[in-house]
């Protein structure tokens, strides 16, 4: 296991800073190389890619405070323009430095305003030997905004001929990022997932006080038993064991078995964990419903989770225009004379074919088809007389905004308006009963 | 909207029919409001204890173990309201009242059509909140400067900061006023944000929303409250697990807007509280305009309200609907025109010839004695009402539980029934006596027994007697019980004889001769009794359930024009258009449009031929000789000797009217111009609706 060792930082900080980002040393003492002395000028800009939770948020953050480095940390989803996310890093520069006299506020519209007013944060400084670091985090964000932000961000170090890093955190690759123009390429830098044992590591590191790591440990190791098949995410898993730590105490609680009784604390606590990767995992019911249940000592039968509400109430005409669109999406237009026309000769015939096309339809998704053609169908499958009353058509118009038909093509109302049916087979059956 | 004064005479009580009209209505909303509130109370309930229970929880245990290793979830309540979106609105208004009132004076309604993008919905979200604890300031209409400053303040952490100072401003405050305000909201009070049609959020706005709100839920106590139309799967499928992860997602249920119809309807017609009745037709359309179309109670009662309005504008009698204590004054105050319209009423004309020829000619002349007589039959209706209402619900007690439900399940069919015509001659009637006869006792004893509540309940002074006999009759039931527990003996002793005798033809003898006892015996006790009961009940149905048609002066209480109301309702725009091109002379009563079937006249406006000529064609087609066409039409009644000229040069102004007629055409959607073939357009519409 490589030790943290790097000369421009004490080695109290250095020991602290292992102790917090267990498992990805590796990845630390790089950086750390790569950043160099405090007043050394450092890589222009940094690309750090990983899977959602491989800790590239974290470690960045916990080594740029613990090592007391300049920096600014801006997350690119909530800044969600060029310009919010410019004035944020400035307001962020201001505010870090220690001169109590401007907190007032900035304006800077293009990126040109930025690195004059960059240039101005930074030369009232006293730090202004220090490198300072940007960090984006949810830099995929930086694509969706001008042409010219991504590729200024990566040479800032050259634009403002000041000493900054940029570095840019995302969970896609780089060659999904690079510009056509072409530009800087940033030092790119790959975190890896959490493999089991590291995960068995992180999570039994946070133990309850009330218990001893050991069998806080073990209650980890039977959490990841079950879940890490389906769950890789140490967010998600960290919460999870908190959620279901109180019902694997309980035996403990009530004297029934010690700490050590693994094997009883295992039977009892398995098939409640199973069951929560049916429920909770997928946020079937919330986990504040959950700790209730499980405080009340309940069944979670009792509990429909959101998928049992799948049925949906529907106006009589609303109904038949769903199942209209429905037949209409998924047969082709060939067989509707056959299907819906009163006289047709030749059924018998075609009674295998239908079959047959019916799977392969179903695979295909539902095609889209003109208005005419649902009225038209809707008046076959009805009964009685349908009048085309403003109503029938205000209808379909709803049963859009629903969601459960979707409008294909944007062009004009007039002209024809073509629909798609979104909703399943199963969704149908439930209301042609 | 409605101008009753714009008829001149006033003889007909224009005014006083106006008052009447609003005093009536506003009744009926306010009662309609008591009812929706009282039905969403416990829906409203539910969620105010969900959203003070949401950030209490963390404010109390922030040191707890557990609940530093949790992640915050967003507390979000899914609210399932059902497909009927226009009543949405009243369910969110009182929603925000509530919210107001118990936990937290920030509150933000967005709506989808305002946030096609993040930044819409953050500048929206801000703009409310930040409006509804300062209404003085208006941030948004002010010079560029502070537009300016305004763009600023649209992220995520200028509205913390500005909770914080919002938060830290209440604590500051005088104690006295502190402890008023602690009392209705605590500390820091959860900011909501109610999404109010879910389905319609673009999934990519929804998930930085929540996202963003997620990074910031320590700082900021957010509460997301989603209103879902559909089901709640929706979230599912607009959210990926990543971001739905972040959610701590409750669901609420609203009432089922059939039950909520039910109620309105059981509150509002079945009562004898307001004077406005609505006849069979009439309510069968709204009530199918409901099951059918929209399932929409706030559309139903603006149903009902155009009703009322109608029935007062265009019944010059209805003055005389209005509560029992003013009949009297009002009858008195009628003038002679009045009088007469009172002697024109077809129920009225059908009442006089029953009397002797002496009071015939009185009611027919004598004003003084009519109005004393319909004083009295006006009364007599509204006993009738009472009556009617507490029986009919009888009625229902008894139908509503048998099997396969011939008169209808809910108590708006059995009203329909009864209002449309005789109910006891009707074929369901007799199959549900049929039916009725063969209930167990235990269900006939609860059902009399709901009987005896409802009509004691009933203001009707005449159900004295009823009660005491439907009281007597369940004595009867209780004394058959001794009874019965005898006749079992009895049955006992001759199945005991029957074990004895194991001699195969004895057996069948004695078993012959019982199936034969049986068959001719009387009826039992407990069958005559229920025999009885349902003559009994047939017999008050007979009675009460008389159909309003045939009560005299039923046209002054009982709306009942629903080709009018469906008129209204029901709009056909391709109808009302088809109508208007084909027929020009239904819209502009024009002797000379008046056209004889087929022909095309050429007196029509050119866009009305033009319109005819093109239901002729083909799906696509030909403008030349379309317009060919067109000028044969026109030219018809022109002298047919200046034809040589025109016949191979179609005249500029025939040509230029064709344009715009063509063009008119496809304005209204009928045609569009085709790329398939060149000089030719297409038809977008099929047959002659």
């Amino acid at each position: 296991m490589p030790n943290l060792e790097h000369p421009a930082y004490p080695a109290a900080d250095l020991l602290h800073l292992e102790s917090l980002v267990p498992c990805r040393e590796s990845q630390v003492s790089m950086l750390l190389s790569i950043f160099g002395e405090r007043q050394q000028f450092s890589i222009p800009s940094i690309f750090i890619y990983g899977h959602t939770s491989s800790g590239k948020t974290y470690v960045m953050q916990t080594l740029l405070t613990t090592l007391q480095l300049p920096h600014v940390f801006v997350n690119c989803v909530e800044y969600f323009t060029s310009r919010l996310l410019l004035e944020e890093i400035l307001l962020q520069l201001q505010s870090c430095s220690s001169e109590p006299e401007q907190t007032s506020p900035v304006h800077c519209d293009t990126l040109n305003d930025f690195v004059r007013l960059f240039k101005q944060a930074v030369a009232s400084r006293e730090l202004q030997d220090q490198t300072i670091y940007i960090v984006l985090d949810r830099a995929e964000q930086l694509r969706e905004m001008e042409a010219n932000i991504l590729p200024a961000f990566l040479r800032l170090q050259e634009l403002t001929d000041r000493n900054v890093t940029v570095v840019l955190l995302s969970e896609i690759v780089w060659e999904l990022f690079r510009p056509n123009v072409g530009c800087f390429e940033p030092f790119t830098m790959y975190f890896p997932d959490y493999s089991i044992g590291h995960l068995q590591k992180i999570l039994s590191q946070n133990h309850p006080p009330e218990y001893s790591a050991d069998f806080y440990s073990a209650y980890i190791n039977i959490l990841l038993g079950v879940f890490y098949m389906v769950c890789r995410d140490l967010k998600e898993l960290r919460h999870l064991a908190a959620l279901n730590f109180a019902k694997y105490c309980e035996p403990v609680v009530r004297g029934e078995a010690n700490e050590r009784d693994t094997r009883k604390l295992w039977k009892n606590i398995e098939p409640h964990l199973k069951k929560a990767m049916q429920t909770v995992y997928l946020r079937e019911i919330s986990s504040s419903q959950w700790e209730r249940l499980q405080h009340d000592g309940g069944e979670p039968g009792q509990l429909k989770g959101l998928s049992a509400h799948t049925h949906v109430e529907l106006p009589y005409y609303s109904k038949f225009l769903l199942i209209a669109a429905y037949l209409a999406s998924y047969n082709p237009v060939r067989t509707d004379k056959r299907f819906f026309l009163k006289h047709h000769g030749k059924i018998r015939k075609t009674n295998f074919m239908k079959k047959h096309e019916k799977t392969s339809n179903h695979l295909l998704g539902p095609k889209p088809f003109p208005l005419d053609r649902l009225l038209a169908i809707l008046y076959s499958i009805v009964d009685n007389r349908v009048a085309p009353t403003a109503n029938i058509f205000s209808q379909i118009t709803s049963l859009v905004t629903l969601q459960l038909l979707s409008m294909v093509g944007q062009n004009d109302q007039l002209d024809g308006p073509r629909y798609k049916c979104t909703v399943s087979l199963d969704f149908i059956r439930a209301i042609a009963r | 909207a409605h101008d009753f004064r714009s008829r001149s005479d006033d003889s007909e009580d224009t005014e006083l029919r106006f008052i009447t009209c609003q005093s009536l209505w506003n009744q009926i909303k306010s009662e309609t409001e008591q009812i929706q509130e009282d039905l969403n109370k416990q829906l409203l309930d539910n969620l105010v204890s969900f959203l003070s229970r949401s950030h209490s929880q963390f404010q109390e245990k922030m040191t707890e173990w557990t609940c530093r290793m949790k992640f915050r979830e967003i507390p979000t309540a899914a609210l399932v309201l059902g497909v009927n979106v226009t009543d949405h609105d009243l369910t969110f208004r009182g929603l925000s009242d509530v919210l107001q009132d118990n936990i937290t004076p920030y509150i933000a309604l967005l709506e989808a059509k305002d946030c096609p993008g993040i930044k819409n919905l953050m500048q929206k979200l801000m703009g409310q909140l930040m409006n509804c604890d300062i209404d003085v300031d208006s941030l948004e209409d002010e010079d560029c400067v502070q537009v300016s400053q305004n763009r600023i303040r649209c992220s995520m952490s200028s509205l913390i900061s500005w909770y914080e100072s919002v938060t830290k401003k209440t604590d500051s405050e005088t104690p006295s006023k502190k402890r008023n305000s602690s009392s209705r909201h605590w500390q820091s009070p959860p900011v909501v944000v109610i999404l109010k049609d879910m389905e319609s959020f673009t999934t990519k706005v929804l998930q930085d929303f929540i996202v963003i709100s997620s990074q910031h839920i320590h700082e900021l106590p957010l509460v997301l409250i989603f209103g879902i139309a559909t089901s709640p799967m929706i979230i599912h499928r607009l959210l990926p697990h990543s971001v739905s992860s972040l959610l701590c997602i409750e669901l609420f249920q609203s009432l089922s807007c059939k039950e909520h119809l039910s109620t309105i309807i059981d509150k509002l017609l079945l009562t004898s509280r307001f004077p406005f009745k609505l006849g069979e037709k009439v309510l069968q359309v709204l009530i199918n305009i409901f099951l059918y179309h929209d399932f929409s109670v706030q559309n139903f009662i603006k149903g009902f309200q155009l009703c009322i309005v109608e029935h007062f504008y265009s019944e010059p009698l209805s003055v005389l609907c209005c509560q029992l204590v003013d009949v009297k004054k009002r009858v008195y105050s009628l003038s002679h025109d009045q009088c007469e319209n009172i002697r024109r009423l077809p129920s009225f004309r059908r009442y006089v010839e029953k009397q002797d020829s002496g009071k015939q000619i009185e009611l027919l002349t004598n004003d003084s004695f009519l109005k004393e007589e319909t004083e009295k039959l006006l009364e007599d209706l509204h006993v009738y009402h009472e009556n009617y209402v507490s029986i009919l619900r009888c009625l229902h007690v008894f139908t509503s539980s048998l099997p396969k439900y011939p008169l209808g399940k809910q108590i708006r069919e059995l009203h329909c029934a009864c209002l449309e015509n005789r109910v006891w001659e009707t074929e369901e009637y007799e199959s549900s006596l049929q039916l009725a006869r063969m209930l167990n006792k235990t269900d006939l004893v609860t059902m009399l027994q709901q009987c005896v509540e409802i009509l004691m309940s009933s203001s009707g002074k005449e159900f004295d007697k009823t009660v005491e006999k439907l009281k007597e009759f369940l004595t009867q039931f209780q004394n058959l019980e001794a009874e019965a527990s005898q006749e079992r003996d009895v049955s006992v002793s001759s199945q005991k004889e029957l074990q004895k005798k194991t001699d195969l033809y004895h057996l069948q003898k004695t078993l012959l001769e019982l199936k034969e006892s049986r068959r001719s015996k009387k009826l039992t006790k407990f069958e005559m009794l229920r025999f009885e009961v349902v003559d009994y009940i047939d017999s008050l149905v007979r009675k009460y359930l008389v159909p309003a048609d045939d009560r005299t002066l039923h046209e002054i209480m009982y709306f009942n024009a629903a080709t009018v109301l469906r008129g209204h309702l029901n709009a056909a725009p391709r109808t009302a258009l088809h109508t208007a091109l084909n027929n020009p002379h239904w819209y502009l009563k024009n002797q000379a449009l008046k056209c004889d079937g087929g022909g095309i006249s050429n007196k029509a406006p050119d866009i009305c031929i033009v319109y005819k000529l093109h239901l002729e064609c083909g799906r696509l087609i030909n403008l030349v000789d379309w317009l060919e066409a067109f000028s044969t039409v026109v030219m018809a009644a022109e002298e047919p000797n200046a034809d040589a000229a025109s016949s191979d040069q179609v005249d500029d102004i025939i040509h230029a009217r064709f344009i715009r007629a063509v063009s008119e055409l496809e304005l209204l959607g009928f045609i569009k111009p085709s790329k398939q073939k060149t000089d030719h357009v297409a038809r977008l519409t099929w047959g002659g609706c």
